[in-house]
């Protein structure tokens, strides 16, 4: 009985913190969906895709991809330019998500820029199993999304009210996990380098491009910071 | 494309994806020491990593034309404000949220 209690008190733990992730899912699983039944795709290949990528914005890149010619390799190029950042959010969780079983398998393969961002800042209440509590919250963020592009995909077309601006949300989210963090880090370097270098590079080469130029200056500066930061023993 | 081809692509979109996410578990696997520079950087990288994210939120932004930004400035300066006073996440999101669709659909169309 008291795996089951440790697995309800971890998803009662989990659910609240994942509500902004349910409304922005909602959002972008139903835009996906409508999408790809509108490039023709029967409802099973979009929730498949869901199911089994899990991740917004290659997904989205996607469909017209899925309507070319077959390019087997430029759709595994894709993925990996697309979702490059991943390997940061891996190192940042290594430790974290240091927990036995199989549950880890899955918490990896779920690390999409939501569940990470929950997952590495949230301190789940004590009392509260670490391993279940990030298990639940990538649990409820998959079924969200996978729910969401079924709704889309089948049903999507009937849906009217105006949405325009609703996908925020997410940038929302991630203002005020930022915002959390600078309230509590007692050094801010790292999240000053975090804003500043990735503004910067997206100045200079724009949307598309900004983001692999992103990590690199990231790890150089962190690369450089690292002495100074030991030194004054910075705890975040 | 036939459909084992269709297939075969998005197996290798899943492919690629998950490559992402779980290299950086191989190469430093649970039960052998990971060098100390990877430590510092798994301390030090994720409070950069969410900044980068937040930028990644606004990277198609266009400030030169349209309503210049003005919608997500106004918008995420009233998040970090409400968020600084009330430190209520849930509160913060909605606020913000709502906002930002007004300001789009009504005042910067």
């Amino acid at each position: 009985m008291k795996q089951g209690n440790d697995k309800i008190k971890a998803l009662e733990a989990a659910f609240p913190r994942t509500i902004p992730i349910l409304a922005g899912f909602m959002f972008l699983g139903i835009a996906y969906g409508i999408r790809m039944s509108v490039a023709g795709f029967h409802p099973l290949y979009s929730v498949l895709m869901s199911i089994i990528i899990f991740g917004g914005s290659i997904q989205f890149v996607a469909v017209p991809m899925l309507l070319a010619p077959f390019a087997p390799l430029e759709a595994l190029f894709m993925s990996l330019m697309i979702n490059a950042r991943h390997l940061f959010y891996g190192i940042s969780m290594l430790e974290k998500y240091s927990i036995p079983s199989k549950k880890r398998l899955y918490l990896i393969f779920g690390m999409i820029d939501e569940t990470f961002s929950i997952n590495c800042t949230a301190e789940p209440p004590a009392g509260v199993d670490r391993g279940w509590f990030y298990f639940f919250v990538t649990l409820l963020d998959h079924s969200y999304w996978v729910i969401a592009t079924a709704i889309g995909a089948i049903f999507g077309t009937a849906v009217s009210f105006n949405t325009k601006g609703l996908d925020f949300v997410m940038t929302a989210l991630f203002v005020v996990i930022f915002t959390e963090q600078v309230l509590t880090e007692k050094d801010h370097l790292s999240s000053i380098l975090g804003i500043a270098l990735p503004l910067v590079c997206l100045l200079i080469f724009g949307g598309g491009n900004f983001l692999i130029p992103s990590m690199i200056a990231l790890l150089a500066a962190l690369t450089v910071a690292k002495k100074p930061i030991e030194k004054r023993g910075a705890v975040l | 494309m036939t459909k084992a081809q269709l297939l075969i692509t998005i197996a290798l979109f899943a492919v690629g994806t998950m490559m992402t996410r779980f290299l950086p578990f191989i190469i430093f696997p649970k039960n052998r020491t990971t060098p100390k520079f990877v430590t510092y950087l798994g301390k030090y990288l994720p409070a950069a990593v969410i900044g980068m994210l937040v930028i990644y939120c606004i990277k198609d932004v266009d400030i030169m034309s349209g309503a210049h930004g003005l919608p997500e400035l106004i918008s995420i300066a009233v998040i970090v404000l409400l968020h600084v006073w009330r430190r209520q996440v849930l509160l913060s999101v909605g606020v913000g949220t709502v906002l930002y669709m007004l300001l789009v659909q009504f005042v910067f169309v």
